[in-house]
């Protein structure tokens, strides 16, 4: 298991848990301004759900979400980076440096439901 | 004429086998593969600075997914490899496709579709909750990143999946709560002559429940979902469910993964317009194949999940079936010993097939029984109520007319993983058979493309 020393958030802030292959070098990213770990190799969802318990918050008001496939097909996890780029994060791989923000950064859209 | 030029979409074990078929006969594929790396979803590979070894990773399928990736291996330089590459379209002899924001549009004479199955999906209220991830992604998250979903995960649905991934999660150490079937254990015992069809593997699935039996894992069968319960801003807590006897049974979690075996990935063929026909069996349209998947369009074939969900092993034998197929149709000489041999053994997994379709049935019935305020479509939060209404007072009673007006496959996953739910409830609803609900048409592209995607100047 991988501690976190930067990280205010304690283990129960994280979704995912690592079994194996930790013994990797670490990438250091920001997740909505805070400084985390991650792992050479994870992908931008483990990534993520390694340091927080979602990914966004669904357009729809029905709370936040986390993926769900992991395979590149249901858009699940899209995460945003600082400029406004849309990453899919389960097919992204997390790079040294990035920015993510678990709000989608422009206006929400309309609830169509 | 000079070769054929061939296209085959999708690097796993069907489109592996299919371009090595093509290569030996002398001919230069094109593979297009979604992934980033060869193996397809089944034999998927972890990164380069991973360490576990091929047995920890696949099981009893280890020699089998090396041998397939030392296939590729050998393959990479006789092919033209398209990785990280979506195919997103077909039209007039072109396949479409996108890699890194540049658009392509590859013509082809023969193209053959390996484009695999992902989970079949039946909802239950709370599904929306982070946490809730199918079978397919909690497989993934272990064999492609080392990771549980949660700290303590149920594993609910039916299917050989449902066992061979909660066992996988035992075995790599993580906590599962509960394995929930909704399959009753007598369906298993019917199935049976048909599951001895490939009596290895049906061993194989027997020593998965048993082993989790053994590790003192809760297995349930007959199960009723009842909901994921949870909230909104910290996801899910806990699953429930009715037993067999009909008692409530509650299990705490922070992960379910789920998924009712696994529906093939067909929007590629309807955009070739490949007629279609629905399966009884499995309650499910699936593309009209002939010998050696051949579909309703010249030039257009199918293999492996993609095609029918037959399982990796037959998804090896399609994809040759496939390649020599085409072979066969550009005149090249082609072994008919060898086709005998590979049908007859397709033959045996398609009894399999039928098989597993009896053991672990769809659950139509969870369709009816959705309480109006649970979500049929994840994307978008629209609820099984809202569907209902469009059926009953707006008169929808087919797939894309209540998608028109309720949106319920409209949103970003295209349907993917409420469709089938989706036309059962409508079904249920408008009090007709499921195959007069009809099918959701494949729609370009079929995965959602960055507007600023561009098309390469030739």
């Amino acid at each position: 298991m991988i501690d976190n020393p930067r990280s205010t958030r304690g283990s129960t802030s994280r979704r995912f848990t690592r079994l194996a292959e930790t013994d990797r070098p670490r990438v250091r990213i920001v997740i909505d301004g805070d400084v985390v770990d991650a792992l050479a190799g994870d992908t931008l969802m483990v990534a993520v759900l390694n340091n927080a318990r979602h990914l966004r918050e669904s357009e729809f008001g029905d709370g936040r979400r986390a993926g769900f496939c992991l395979m590149g097909a249901c858009q699940d996890c899209w995460v945003w980076t600082a400029d406004g780029a849309r990453l899919r994060a389960c097919t992204s791989v997390v790079e040294q440096g990035m920015h993510i923000v678990t709000k989608q950064p422009e206006a929400a859209w309309a609830n169509l439901a | 004429m000079g070769q054929p030029r061939v296209i085959v979409i999708g690097a796993g074990p069907a489109g592996v086998r299919c371009a090595q078929t093509l290569v030996e006969a002398g001919l230069r594929p094109i593979v297009v593969d979604e992934n980033r790396r060869d193996g397809g979803q089944i034999y998927r590979r972890q990164p380069d600075t991973f360490t576990r070894p091929y047995a920890k990773l696949y099981g009893t399928e280890a020699e089998r997914a090396q041998a397939l990736h030392a296939s590729f291996d050998v393959l990479r330089a006789r092919v033209d490899y398209m990785p990280e590459t979506l195919a997103w379209n077909i039209s007039e002899g072109n396949l479409h496709v996108t890699n890194n924001g540049r658009t392509r549009a590859l013509p082809y004479d023969a193209l053959v579709i390996c484009s695999g199955a992902t989970d079949r999906l039946m909802p239950v209220k709370g599904w929306h909750y982070a946490g809730t991830y199918s079978l397919g992604a909690s497989q993934i998250a272990l064999k492609a990143q080392a990771c549980s979903i949660g700290r303590q995960v149920v594993f609910m649905g039916t299917g050989p999946l449902l066992y061979l991934v909660a066992s996988q999660y035992v075995k790599a150490g993580a906590n599962v709560a509960a394995v929930l079937d909704t399959s009753p254990l007598m369906r298993r015992v019917a199935a049976l002559p048909k599951l001895l069809a490939r009596p290895a593997v049906l061993r194989n699935g027997l020593a998965l429940v048993s082993y989790l039996k053994r590790a003192g894992v809760q297995v349930l069968t007959g199960v009723t979902p009842v909901e994921i319960t949870g909230s909104p801003e910290n996801g899910v807590q806990g699953v429930v469910v009715r037993d067999r006897r009909g008692n409530e049974r509650s299990f705490e979690c922070d992960a379910v993964g789920m998924g009712y075996h696994l529906r093939p990935e067909t929007q590629l063929a309807d955009l070739a317009r490949c007629a279609f026909r629905f399966d009884h069996e499995t309650r499910q349209w699936l593309p009209e194949v002939g010998e050696d998947g051949r579909t309703s369009v010249p030039g257009v074939y199918l293999a492996g999940d993609g095609m029918k969900v037959l399982g990796a092993d037959a998804a090896e034998i399609g994809g040759r079936l496939a390649a020599l197929a085409v072979l066969k149709d550009f005149r090249f000489r082609v072994a008919d010993e060898e086709l005998r041999r590979l049908r007859e053994e397709q033959a045996k997994m398609d009894s399999f097939r039928r098989g597993l379709a009896q053991a672990f049935p769809w659950p139509v019935e969870q369709a009816a029984a959705l309480p109006d305020d649970a979500i049929v479509c994840r994307c978008e939060a629209i609820t099984a109520g809202e569907l209902r209404r469009t059926v009953c007072e707006m008169g929808a009673r087919e797939a894309n007319r209540a998608k028109a007006l309720c949106r319920v496959g409209m949103g970003r996953c295209q349907g993917r993983y409420c469709g089938h739910a989706g036309a059962e409830v409508i079904a249920h609803a408008a009090g007709v058979p499921v195959e007069q609900v009809g099918r959701l048409r494949g729609q370009a592209p079929v995965k959602p493309l960055a507007i600023a995607t561009y098309g390469e100047v030739e």
